[in-house]
């Protein structure tokens, strides 16, 4: 069994009256990827806040790196690294000076070849010298990570890192999250994707206003969403009624008329479910594949859309 | 390292990441030098001959624009400080092992160098313009050590009102008072040739005491002891009172 790298219990937080956070406990085990999945104001970055030592919680323990955040701050301070959901860089200074800076201020042994590797790592050599006022929001995300990994961070807070990035950048930021786990450093990432966390985090823990309310590894969330499926709308009755009589497993809805077939989203599989509704003459008018959301994640477990979360 | 070490380890980092910003920003040295010696030059060659001063006008203006070239360069970091708390930067450093005063300290130090080489460019075009100091070297030292601590209390007030201030524009406002304090003060006619009302403020405001301290010294005809006194008491009373307010502010805001 590992030891726990974060190890929150009971915590709260309230802004006047109204509870951001409330009553939420887990843990996260050295090593491994934890990702925290809401809608916008569930309270992610709150919970971050917290666990980097920026806000004080209004009760429960929160240990980070075995440290208490409210009593051991400077010890839990060493052994974290940042990285916001804004880009946190210094405007008028160039990629390499940022660099430099957190090298400096983290003390770093030979701090030149520490920052030359960084500007290698995350592919901004060619651009080093400029000042990161001239930068992309991608750059800026890029380097505002790289300064975060600068004396090696035993544990990472990672906000929204992928919000707003181009899906290139993504899958750039997702290779790099791996290899940081393969080098042993615990990983916190927020996300508001599904995708993103299934992709990544060994365990997920899913937040709506303020209260845990699923935890546990992808799979174990994902069996209780609805998988891929079919969307099949009909003409009419007539029409669903044959059609949810061929395709065994599919659920119906008369009053939209819809049919929800499971598929894995295939295009062998989708063929053979065409070929299926022409033998028997059936026309869909709509045909859309389905990959489940968090929408979905929401509509299981909260009965709500993430959109009337926000909304309230 | 002991918690003082590292302190000012912190501290030093931060004041090169300020000088860097000053040497990629140089239009705000630029300002700050700038006005100051178009000042001198429109009030030595313009209206200096219709003031009533003793000895030369020249010698008279020089030591207020020392005092107006440290003030006047307070804007910009105002805003710098303001930016940097409102800018994602501050979150990085507050989340890292690093000393809490020490993006303070950079600013100030920053800012009280940049007013000593803002003072000694005011001294070269002064000289150039004909201006002659009596002073000795001790008088010298003084002068310069006036200048230093002048500059060191309003950068400590001027670091707090950029914190407390809620936007950068309004934090650039916020130091218009200590910009405009010279020109009511005794830095280009003698206080004694203003009106009741304007006199007594500024014979009781913070820059007289100092501007006439610096004369004194500057001409060698010493200020009287209670001018030196409220100058000194004037820059330290910016110091702590800055030091409070912007320490405070700041762990609020942090």
């Amino acid at each position: 069994m590992k030891s726990s790298a974060i190890a929150v219990s009971g915590l709260r937080k309230a802004y006047g009256d109204k509870a951001v956070l409330d009553g939420i406990d887990f843990e996260v085990a050295a090593g491994t990827v934890f990702s925290l999945l809401g809608p916008n104001g569930a309270g992610k970055t709150t919970t971050v806040n917290v666990l980097a030592t920026l806000l004080r919680a209004d009760a429960g323990t929160v240990l980070v790196a075995g440290h208490d955040v409210a009593t051991a701050t400077r010890q839990v301070r060493a052994a974290i690294g940042v990285t916001g959901q804004f880009a946190a860089v210094d405007d008028l200074l160039t990629g390499r000076e940022n660099l430099r800076l957190m090298a400096d201020l983290k003390r770093v042994p030979s701090g030149d070849r520490v920052v030359t590797g960084l500007l290698e790592r995350f592919d901004l050599v060619e651009s080093a010298d400029r000042t990161v006022s001239a930068y992309s929001g991608g750059m800026r995300r890029k380097l505002d990570l790289a300064m975060t990994l600068v004396g090696r961070p035993r544990i990472i807070f990672l906000d929204e890192p992928t919000t707003g990035l181009d899906p290139r950048s993504r899958r750039t930021m997702w290779g790099i999250v791996r290899e940081l786990v393969a080098e042993g450093t615990t990983v916190f990432l927020t996300t508001q994707y599904l995708e993103e966390a299934d992709q990544l985090a060994d365990r997920i823990a899913v937040l709506d206003q303020g209260r845990l309310v699923a935890q546990g590894t992808p799979d174990e969330l994902k069996r209780r969403i609805p998988g891929t499926h079919v969307r099949l709308r009909f003409a009419d009755l007539d029409e669903l009624d044959t059609a949810a009589r061929i395709l065994t497993g599919a659920t119906r809805d008369d009053q939209e008329l819809i049919l929800r077939v499971p598929s894995d989203g295939e295009s062998r599989s989708l063929r053979a479910l065409l070929d299926r509704l022409d033998e028997h003459m059936i026309n869909a008018q709509e045909f859309s594949v389905h990959t489940p959301d968090l929408d979905d994640v929401f509509l299981a477990l909260t009965g709500r859309t993430s959109a009337e979360v926000i909304a309230q | 390292m002991s918690t003082v070490s590292t302190a000012f380890c912190d501290s030093a980092i931060m004041l090169r990441r300020n000088f860097k910003h000053t040497v990629r920003n140089p239009v705000t040295v630029f300002n700050a030098i700038l006005f100051p010696v178009v000042m001198m030059l429109m009030f030595v060659y313009v209206f200096g001959g219709a003031f009533k001063v003793q000895g030369r006008y020249v010698d008279y203006a020089v030591p207020g624009l020392l005092v107006m070239a440290i003030s006047y360069g307070l804007g910009a970091t105002a805003t710098a400080v303001n930016d940097d708390m409102t800018k994602g930067v501050i979150n990085r450093f507050k989340a890292m092992d690093v000393s809490r005063g020490a993006v303070l300290t950079g600013h100030v130090v920053a800012t009280t160098v940049r007013g000593l080489i803002a003072d000694a460019v005011i001294l070269g075009v002064g000289f150039a313009m004909g201006f002659r100091s009596d002073a000795s070297l001790l008088d010298w030292l003084a002068a310069i050590g006036v200048m230093l601590l002048l500059g060191f209390g309003a950068s400590w007030l001027t670091v707090a009102m950029g914190l407390a201030a809620k936007t950068v524009e309004s934090a650039g406002m916020a130091t218009v008072p200590l910009i405009m304090l010279p020109f009511l003060s005794s830095a280009f006619v003698p206080a004694d040739t203003m009106g009741t009302g304007v006199r007594q403020f500024a014979e009781y405001q913070p820059f007289t005491p100092v501007i006439e301290t610096l004369r004194g010294l500057l001409s060698g005809h010493h200020a009287s002891a209670g001018d030196m006194f409220a100058a000194l008491a004037w820059c330290v009373g910016f110091a702590v009172v800055g030091y409070v307010w912007a320490v405070s502010t700041f762990k609020k805001r942090a």
